[in-house]
């Protein structure tokens, strides 16, 4: 496996939205890196950069310390896994899982054992024989991974390679990407515009917006430390709070914005933490616990959203926001976080 | 009449409205030639005959024009099609300028009036000696297939998926081993059309097949039908014999390709 960097790697599509605009990037030995970000911001446009099938206007991809920015996409060693799979439908499974070794001219038996072993950690033994066509959505998902796999690349590229599961398998799949990234010791770069797929998935996540990357961080640290009002509320379920300090009773200079995430927001009677006087908007029942729509009142009715265990409030009702000040996060007029 | 209904009389009005001169036309070289013209009503016992068939073989030796046509029209599918399918690919996938222009000016060289350069290209063959040869009709059908071939495939291979071509260049795949491996075999069914419709196109053109040649030894179906005709008389029977004998091959071809046609080969590529 391999280091990846990228130095001030830069696509720009004349006339268009915004491809990847000057993105320095390291990606560890081993590493599971999970670009993240809203649709459009440049994620798939990187990672078809790493993986050669896009050129760059400016800057470069090395691997391993090797210039490779003008290297096609078959001379890199890099293994993608698509969104779509792309599987090549006029192949039995077996085919597609030894495609890439018959074009490297592997021998017959070695080709045969990594078939098999790949086969055999995605359970795809009985499938070999049938065309991607009679083979359900994660099947055919795990073989777009089974794939990758039977290459021993450098390194895997991972295109939102679990959007079209259903929950339930998503989840199964990811566990099982996990566990293959952590046994094969694989570089992987991840792409998902899910947050919580990032968060669970990424050993550090880099979060882009617009072709420019926000923060890169460890999940955690995203979570509790986000650089900026987007990061802020871009990671997290429900996302973060953010309302002018003032209204909170906080000081500070005018366009001051105060964030404060759902779980740190309790309701009911008074305490000696701050509060204010709501009335409940919406309640959404999630089972293991109630997210709250709450108007404040104040002029522009702003909204907060808290996330409460127990019995919820009945809508209409008036109750006292709590939140836990030592958790709330301060960000200046342009949006940077400054506590 | 609910639309089912609708859809099915215009699917058997469709049906009778085509089949129905080709079935009269395989009848009718079937019957004497008295009983076809004898006018309604007709009288006396039905009686089939292949005297026209025999005639045909025997008499006019049709063996040759089918051997000419067979000939023809697959030189020049194996010589366009495979152009059409790389320059199409091209067109369908590189990053070039002037992509659309190039597209209508292909489309612009068979558009041409055939008519309108019969007397320059007869010129042209006649200098560089291919009159009355078989290059010399496969040459102008090229030019004339190529272009309508070019446009059918570029449509073709821009619907199909892109990630599939991406695929087999991240697993090592060159350029022209990824149209090898993965875009010809799942383009299949657009390449069987298309060799089809330009064989069709050299099997009943007629016009260049006229001028081009000079005597029976290469001339095609078409103007073999179109000379039966004797001063004095039209030798229906044997007219309608050779149309249906010409027939015979379209049909064939199109029922051993309909599968790969119908089979729609991309199913199960990508989501869905």
């Amino acid at each position: 496996m391999s280091a990846i960097t990228i130095e001030r790697l830069e696509r720009i599509y004349p006339g268009r939205h915004a491809g990847v605009l000057g993105i320095d990037l390291d990606v560890g030995d081993g590493e599971l890196l999970v670009l993240v970000g809203p649709s459009g911001c440049g994620k798939s446009t990187l990672l078809r950069l790493i993986a050669g099938l896009e050129v760059p206007t400016a800057g470069r991809i090395l691997i391993d310390g090797v210039d490779v920015t003008g290297v096609p996409p078959q001379a890199r060693d890099l293994a993608m896994v698509f969104q779509s799979y792309a599987l090549y439908p006029h192949m039995t499974v077996r085919d597609n899982l030894a495609y890439s070794l018959r074009v490297r001219r592997r021998d017959r038996q070695t080709i045969e054992a990594r078939v098999n072993a790949a086969a055999d950690a995605l359970d795809l033994r009985g499938l070999l024989d049938r065309r991607p066509a009679q083979l359900s959505g994660g099947q055919r998902q795990r073989v777009a991974l089974g794939r990758a796999l039977v290459r021993e690349p450098k390194a895997f590229l991972l295109d939102e390679p679990l959007s079209n599961l259903d929950p339930a398998l998503r989840s199964q799949a990811r566990a099982e990407i996990l566990r293959l990234q952590r046994q094969l010791g694989a570089t992987m770069i991840y792409v998902t515009h899910d947050q919580e797929e990032a968060m669970t998935l990424g050993h550090r996540v880099a979060l882009m917006r617009e072709g420019r990357l926000e923060q890169l961080a460890a999940p955690l640290e995203l979570y509790e430390k986000p650089a900026n009002t987007f990061v802020a509320r871009f990671i997290g379920s429900p996302p973060m709070n953010l309302l002018p300090a003032n209204l909170l009773g906080i000081d500070g200079p005018a366009g001051t914005l105060v964030g404060i995430r759902p779980h740190d927001v309790s309701l009911g009677a008074d305490h000696d933490t701050p509060s204010c006087r709501a009335t409940v908007d919406v309640v959404e029942p999630r089972g293991h616990d109630t997210v709250v729509h709450l108007r404040l009142e104040d002029a522009a009715a702003s909204e907060l959203v808290a996330v409460v265990q127990g019995p919820a409030p009945a809508v209409g009702s008036k109750v006292a926001a709590h939140w836990r000040s030592e958790r709330a996060l301060v960000f200046d007029d342009r949006g940077r976080r400054t506590k | 009449m609910s639309a089912h209904h609708l859809a099915r009389v215009a699917a058997i009005v469709l049906v009778v409205g085509l089949l129905g001169p080709i079935a009269g036309m395989m009848a009718a070289s079937l019957l004497p030639e008295t009983r076809v013209f004898g006018g309604f009503p007709w009288t006396g016992p039905l009686t089939l005959t292949t005297e026209h068939y025999a005639a045909l073989i025997e008499e006019r030796g049709f063996l040759l024009p089918i051997r000419n046509s067979l000939i023809v029209a697959t030189a020049t599918t194996l010589v366009a099609v495979p152009c059409a399918t790389l320059c199409a690919y091209a067109l369908a996938r590189l990053p070039m300028r002037g992509k659309g222009v190039l597209l209508a000016l292909l489309l612009a060289v068979s558009m041409f009036p055939q008519i309108s350069i019969v007397a320059p290209l007869f010129l042209v063959l006649r200098n560089i000696g291919l009159l009355d040869t078989f290059p010399g009709l496969v040459l102008p059908y090229v030019t004339f297939t190529t272009p309508l071939a070019v446009w059918l495939l570029t449509g073709f291979f821009r619907q199909l998926p892109r990630d599939l071509e991406d695929a087999a260049r991240m697993d090592g795949a060159s350029r022209l081993r990824v149209i090898r491996d993965v875009v010809l075999p799942v383009a299949a069914p657009g390449l069987a059309s298309t060799a089809i419709l330009t064989f069709l196109y050299c099997w009943n053109e007629f016009l260049f097949a006229l001028s081009f040649t000079l005597g029976p030894e290469h001339q095609t179906v078409p103007v073999a039908i179109a000379l039966f005709r004797g001063r004095y008389q039209i030798p229906w029977g044997q007219v309608l014999a050779a149309a249906s004998i010409a027939t015979l091959p379209v049909v064939a071809i199109v029922l051993a390709f309909q599968r790969r046609i119908v089979a729609g080969l991309t199913a199960g590529a990508v989501k869905g």
